[in-house]
C-alpha cells in the first residue's frame, strides 16, 4: 500500500539527511507502527507518506513514496487527499470548521462529493467514531479525546485507503487513549484501513501494531518486522517488554494479558520479597513541615466550579502525583498554588503565603511551576540569555540558571535558541529556569508530553533528586508509569473533587486506569516498576 | 424566558384544548394540523437561512433610516429586541446584541454631548441652560464651544441619535441570530476561498485572546509583572509567533484535506470569467458614481444593472474552477421567505409613510410638538414580529428542561453526556394521549 524505494530526506541547511535509505513496503490493511527515540525522524517519515514532506515543509526527497500507486513527487497533498488521511499531533489545528458535523464533511467536500453521498458517509462515520451525541457541538467545547476521534473521523470521510497519526494518545487520559485506539483497531479490522502511526508512549499502542516500523538512530536505516522480535532490539520499550526481558521470556510478551500468562514463575521468584525495601530511598518527607496546604478550597472559573473542597497537604520531600481524566481540574489546583486562580471558597498557602495576594517576585521564590507547554515559560533568544534573564528575575547570583542547565542539559551549547531544542531539553530548560529561585515546592504540569523513555528516565532522576533534597513536587499527569516511579502519594481528582488520596501503591495498584503495566502483570503482589523487579531480582541471583 | 419558548414549542395550551375535548375522533389530526403551524425546534435541517435573518434586519433598519419618529424607532428597538430574546441560540456571536444595544447608547450619548457642547444648527427658542462659551480664532467660523442650549437642538439631536443607535441594533439583532460560519458558506462558489479565510479568522481569533492569557499568566510564573502595557508588549511577540505557527500547521492540514483542488477550465472560460467580473465591477462603480452624481442619473441606473449582471455572471462563471460540493446548505423555504418578507413589509410600509406623511415620520423639533405613533406605520412595524412566532425555536441551555443543565455549555469541555434534550421533551408530548386514554 505504501511503498518507500531508497527514500531520503535532507532539510535546508543541514549536512546530514533526517532519514536515510527508508526501502520498505507497508502491506494493506495493517496497523504499523513507527517506534524510535525522539529526533530520529519519524515525523518526517509520516509526512512523506501524506506529500506534506517535501511539497510543504520544503527540504529535498530522494527515491521515491508511492501510496496506492500514486508517486507524491507528482501528486500534491491536495491531490492525494483522497487516499491518505493524516492526523497532526495538535488536533486543534487540524480544524477548519467549528462544528463536529461540518468538520467531518469539510474533506468531503473539497473532493467535491455529491451531497448525498456525503450525508451518508458523515452519518456512518458519527456511528463509527461515537460521535452521534456531539454532532452538533462546537469543537472548542469538546475533551481531548473527542477532539482526536472528531479529528480522525474527519480524515476518514473521504475513506482513505491509509491513514497517517502523528501521536494520537500523547495527550489524553488514559481512557480517552483506549477510546481512540479502539476505534483505529476498529478501522483496521473491519474497513481494511492501512494505518501508519507513530507514538512515544508504547506501553498504550505496542499490542495493538501488525507491524513495528524501527527508526534506531538518527540516520540509520530502519527496520519493518514483527513487533516482538523487533522490540528484542528497540532502543525504546514499554515497561512490558522490559519485563519480559528480565524475566527472559521468549518471544517478549507485548500485553499485559501475554505477560500475566507467563508471569507464574516470576511471582515464584519475587514472593519473599517486598518492594517498599527495594524502592529507591528517598527523604519521605511527609513528616516535614508542609510546603503547600489547601483547604477546602473551591476554584470557580466562569460559571463553572472546577474545584469543589479540594485539601491537599504538600509535605517538604514529598513527591506527589495529580491524576484523573482530562478537564478534571488537575491544571486548576496547580494554577491555584501558584495564585493563577484566586478561591472562591477555603483556602491555600504555600510555605505561609496565600499564592494570589503576593507578588510574582515573591512567590517565585516558595513555589515554581514548569506549564504543560514549557515553551510559555522561555522568552530569550538563546539559552544563555534566558538564563541571565532568569538570574535577574530571581535576584540569584549570576550563573545560576547556566549552572543548573549544564547539570540538567549537560553539553547545552550557550547560542542555541530554544525553539530548537527537543521536547525534553526545553522541559529541562524551563525546569533550570525555574529552580534559578530554588523554590521549596516544584509543580509540573505535564512534564512527559511528547517524551521518549530515555529523555523520561533522565526527568525521573533529576525529580528524584531534587525530592531527596528537600523539595516537595507535585506533577499533574496521564502517564501512570511516570507517577508509579516516582510518587510517594497519588491524588486523583474527577469532577473536581478528591476521589482518592493514598501511598501510590495503594491508591494505583486497585485502580484499573491508573494501573501501571507491571502492577497489572505482577498483581496481587505490590510491585510497580521495571527497576524494584530488577533490584529484588538482582538479590536472588 | 423559558416559559415563553416552550408554550410556542409543544402546540401548548391551543393544541390541548382542541384535543381534551374531541379525542378519540378526529382530533389528533386536528392537533397535528394545527401543530404544524407552530415553529419547531431547530435542528441542522430546519435551520432558518441566514440570509432571511439578514434581510428581515435590514428591512428593519432601511425602515430605521426613514423615520425621526422616536416613538417608531422605539418600537423598531423593541421589536428586534423580542425577536432576538425570542430566537436567540446559545453560539458566542448570540451573545454580541448586548455589545450592540451598549454601543447603540453610547452613539446616542456622543450625539447628545456633540450638540451640548459644540451647539446645534436648528435655531431654537427654548433655552434650558447656558454654558460659558469659548472664543475661537476667525478661521475656524462656524464652529462654536459652548453658548446657550436649546430644548429644540437637543430634541433634534436625540431623534437623530435614536435613528443611529436603532440602525446599529438592527444590525446586532442580525448578527445575534444569524450564524456567521453558515452565511458563508451560501457564498457562489467562487467566492469560497475568501470565505474560508473569514472563517479561520474567526476561530483564531478566540485562540489568540487564549494565548494571551496564558502567557500572561507564564509571566508571573517567571516573577514578573502580568499586568500593564510592558506586560501585554512583551508577550506580543511569543503570541504572534505562535499564531504564525498554528497557521502554518492549519495550511498543511488543510492542504492535506483537499483544500484548493481545482477542476480544469478551459483557457477561454477562464478569460471570459475575468473579463466579465472585472468589468462588471467597473460597471458597477461607474454607474453608482453616476447615481449620485448631479449630473448622468440617465444612465446611471441602466450601467449598474447592466454591471452587476456581469459581475454575478463572471462569479457564476468562476465557480466552474472550483470541484467543490457543499454539505447540508441551508434551504431557503417557506419560513425563511416569511421572515424575510416580513423585514422588507417593514421597510416598504415605512418608506411609504415617509413620502405619504412626513409630519408623522419626521415630527418637527421646531415648534416643540409631541410626535404621534401613525397608525399604519405602527402596524407596519408590527409585522416585524413575524419572525419570533416563524422561526424555528433554537436549542439553548436551560430551556429545555433539567436534563442538560451544565452540559453543552462551551465551558463543559469534557462532559460527554447526552446533549439531545429535544428527544425528552418529544418523548412527553407524544406521551400525553396515552396518558389521557389511561384516566378516562
Amino acid at each position: 500500500m505504501i511503498r518507500f524505494e531508497q527514500v531520503s530526506v535532507r532539510y535546508e541547511g543541514n549536512e546530514a539527511p533526517v532519514i536515510r535509505d527508508v526501502d520498505l513496503t507497508v502491506p494493506e490493511g495493517e496497523l504499523a507502527l513507527l517506534v524510535g527515540p525522539s529526533g530520529v525522524g519519524k515525523s518526517t517519515l509520516l509526512g512523506t507518506v501524506s506529500g506534506l514532506v517535501p511539497h510543504f515543509t520544503g527540504g529535498t526527497l530522494h527515491g521515491r513514496v508511492t501510496v496506492d500507486g500514486r508517486d507524491t513527487r507528482t501528486h500534491r497533498p491536495r491531490e492525494l487527499a483522497d487516499v491518505v488521511g493524516t492526523v497532526g499531533q495538535d488536533p486543534l489545528a487540524h480544524f477548519v470548521t467549528d462544528i463536529v458535523e461540518d468538520e467531518l464533511a469539510y474533506g468531503m467536500e473539497s473532493l467535491g462529493l455529491p451531497p448525498a453521498t456525503m450525508r451518508r458517509r458523515v452519518e456512518e462515520t458519527l456511528d463509527l467514531l461515537g460521535l452521534v451525541e456531539l454532532r452538533d457541538r462546537p469543537i472548542a467545547s469538546l475533551s481531548g479525546g473527542q477532539r482526536q476521534r472528531v479529528a480522525i473521523g474527519s480524515v476518514l470521510t473521504p475513506h482513505p485507503r491509509v491513514l497517517v497519526l502523528d501521536e494520537p494518545t500523547s495527550a489524553l487520559d488514559p481512557a480517552a487513549a483506549e477510546e481512540v485506539l479502539a476505534v483505529l483497531q476498529r478501522l483496521v479490522h473491519d474497513l481494511g484501513t492501512t494505518v501508519l502511526m507513530a507514538e512515544h508512549r508504547l506501553e498504550r499502542v505496542v499490542q495493538y501494531a501488525d507491524q513495528v516500523l524501527l527508526l534506531p538512530g538518527p540516520g540509520e536505516p530502519p527496520t519493518l518486522g514483527d513487533p516482538a522480535a523487533l522490540m528484542e532490539v528497540s532502543p525504546v520499550r514499554p515497561p512490558v517488554v522490559e519485563l519480559g526481558r528480565i524475566a527472559g521470556w521468549s518471544p517478549l510478551p507485548l500485553s499485559v494479558r501475554d505477560a500475566r500468562r507467563r508471569a507464574g514463575d516470576l511471582r515464584e521468584r519475587l514472593a519473599g520479597h517486598s518492594p517498599a525495601a527495594e524502592r529507591p530511598e528517598e527523604g519521605r518527607g511527609a513528616e516535614g513541615g508542609a510546603v503547600a496546604e489547601a483547604d477546602r478550597l473551591a476554584v470557580r472559573r466562569g460559571r463553572r466550579d472546577v474545584l469543589h473542597r479540594v485539601s491537599l497537604r504538600v509535605g517538604a520531600g514529598e513527591t506527589v502525583a495529580l491524576m484523573g481524566r482530562n478537564g478534571a481540574g488537575k491544571s486548576t489546583l496547580l494554577g491555584a498554588l501558584v495564585g493563577a486562580h484566586p478561591p472562591a471558597a477555603g483556602s491555600v498557602a504555600v510555605g505561609g503565603l496565600v499564592p494570589h495576594r503576593t507578588r510574582p517576585a515573591e512567590l517565585l521564590r516558595h513555589v515554581g511551576l514548569v506549564p504543560q507547554e514549557p515553551r510559555d515559560l522561555l522568552y530569550a533568544d538563546t539559552v544563555a540569555a534566558e538564563c541571565a534573564a532568569a538570574d535577574r528575575d530571581a535576584d540569584a547570583e549570576a550563573g545560576t540558571c547556566r549552572a543548573l542547565v549544564a547539570e540538567l542539559l549537560p553539553g547545552i551549547a550557550d547560542g542555541i535558541h530554544p525553539r530548537d531544542l527537543s521536547e525534553g531539553q526545553r522541559l529541562a530548560l524551563a525546569l533550570a529556569v525555574v529552580l534559578t529561585a530554588a523554590p521549596p515546592l516544584i509543580l509540573l504540569d505535564e512534564p512527559t508530553r511528547g517524551l521518549d523513555y530515555a529523555a523520561k528516565a533522565r526527568l525521573v532522576d533529576v525529580l528524584r533528586g531534587l525530592a531527596v533534597k528537600g523539595h516537595g513536587i507535585v506533577l499533574a499527569t496521564h502517564d501512570v508509569e511516570l507517577a508509579a516511579e516516582l510518587a510517594h502519594r497519588v491524588v486523583i481528582l474527577a469532577q473536581g473533587e478528591v476521589v482518592a488520596d493514598g501511598p501510590t501503591e495503594e491508591v494505583v495498584v486497585s485502580s484499573p486506569a491508573f494501573a501501571p503495566q507491571v502492577a497489572k502483570i505482577l498483581a496481587p503482589q505490590p510491585w510497580l516498576t521495571v527497576p524494584q523487579v530488577r533490584s529484588a531480582l538482582e538479590v536472588t541471583a | 424566558m423559558s416559559g415563553r419558548t416552550s408554550d410556542t414549542y409543544d402546540g401548548g395550551p391551543a393544541g390541548r384544548g382542541t384535543g381534551t375535548g374531541t379525542y378519540d375522533g378526529r382530533a389528533p389530526g386536528a392537533r397535528y394540523r394545527l401543530g404544524a403551524l407552530l415553529a419547531p425546534r431547530e435542528t441542522r435541517a430546519n435551520a432558518l437561512h441566514a440570509g432571511a435573518w439578514w434581510i428581515w434586519a435590514l428591512g428593519l433598519a432601511t425602515a430605521a433610516s426613514r423615520t425621526t419618529n422616536p416613538l417608531l424607532l422605539l418600537l423598531l428597538v423593541a421589536v428586534a429586541g423580542y425577536v432576538v430574546a425570542a430566537r436567540r441560540g446559545d453560539a458566542p456571536w448570540s451573545r454580541s446584541y448586548g455589545t450592540f444595544l451598549r454601543l447603540g447608547l453610547l452613539v446616542l450619548v456622543i450625539r447628545l454631548l456633540f450638540a451640548v457642547v459644540l451647539g446645534s444648527p436648528i435655531p431654537g427658542t427654548q433655552v434650558l441652560f447656558t454654558l460659558p462659551e469659548v472664543p475661537l480664532p476667525d478661521w475656524a467660523q462656524g464652529v462654536r464651544l459652548g453658548g446657550a442650549v436649546t430644548a429644540e437642538g437637543l430634541l433634534f439631536a436625540l431623534y437623530d441619535g435614536m435613528k443611529l443607535a436603532t440602525l446599529l441594533v438592527c444590525v446586532g439583532a442580525a448578527n445575534a441570530l444569524a450564524n456567521p460560519a453558515r452565511l458563508l458558506k451560501s457564498l457562489p462558489g467562487a467566492l469560497y476561498e475568501a470565505g474560508v479565510a473569514v472563517v479561520v479568522a474567526m476561530t483564531f481569533a478566540p485562540n489568540l485572546v487564549a494565548d494571551v492569557q496564558r502567557l500572561r499568566a507564564a509571566r508571573r510564573l517567571r516573577g514578573r509583572n502580568d499586568r500593564g502595557v510592558r506586560a501585554v508588549l512583551q508577550v506580543a511577540l511569543p503570541v504572534l509567533e505562535g499564531a504564525l505557527e498554528r497557521s502554518v500547521a492549519l495550511a498543511a492540514a488543510m492542504d492535506a484535506r483537499g483544500y484548493g483542488r481545482s477542476a480544469r477550465v478551459p483557457r477561454r472560460v477562464r478569460l471570459t470569467t475575468h473579463v466579465l467580473t472585472l468589468g462588471g465591477l467597473l460597471g458597477v462603480c461607474v454607474g453608482t458614481y453616476a447615481l449620485l452624481a448631479a449630473e448622468g442619473a440617465r444612465f446611471g441606473l441602466p450601467l449598474l444593472l447592466l454591471g452587476l449582471a456581469a459581475a454575478m455572471a463572471g462569479l457564476r462563471l468562476g465557480g466552474r474552477r472550483a470541484v467543490r460540493t457543499r454539505y447540508r446548505p441551508d434551504r431557503f423555504g417557506a419560513r425563511a421567505w416569511l421572515v424575510g418578507g416580513s423585514g422588507v413589509a417593514v421597510a416598504a410600509v415605512m418608506i411609504w409613510t415617509a413620502a405619504a406623511d412626513p409630519a408623522a415620520a419626521h415630527p418637527p423639533a421646531v415648534p416643540l410638538t409631541a410626535p404621534t405613533l401613525p397608525l399604519a406605520a405602527t402596524l407596519g412595524v408590527l409585522v416585524g414580529l413575524l419572525p419570533a412566532v416563524l422561526a424555528p425555536v433554537p436549542e439553548r441551555v436551560g430551556n429545555s428542561g433539567p436534563s442538560t443543565a451544565g452540559a453543552s455549555g462551551p465551558s463543559a469541555a469534557g462532559s460527554s453526556g447526552p446533549s439531545t434534550p429535544d428527544t425528552g421533551r418529544r418523548r412527553a408530548v407524544e406521551k400525553e394521549p396515552g396518558d389521557r386514554e389511561r384516566k378516562p
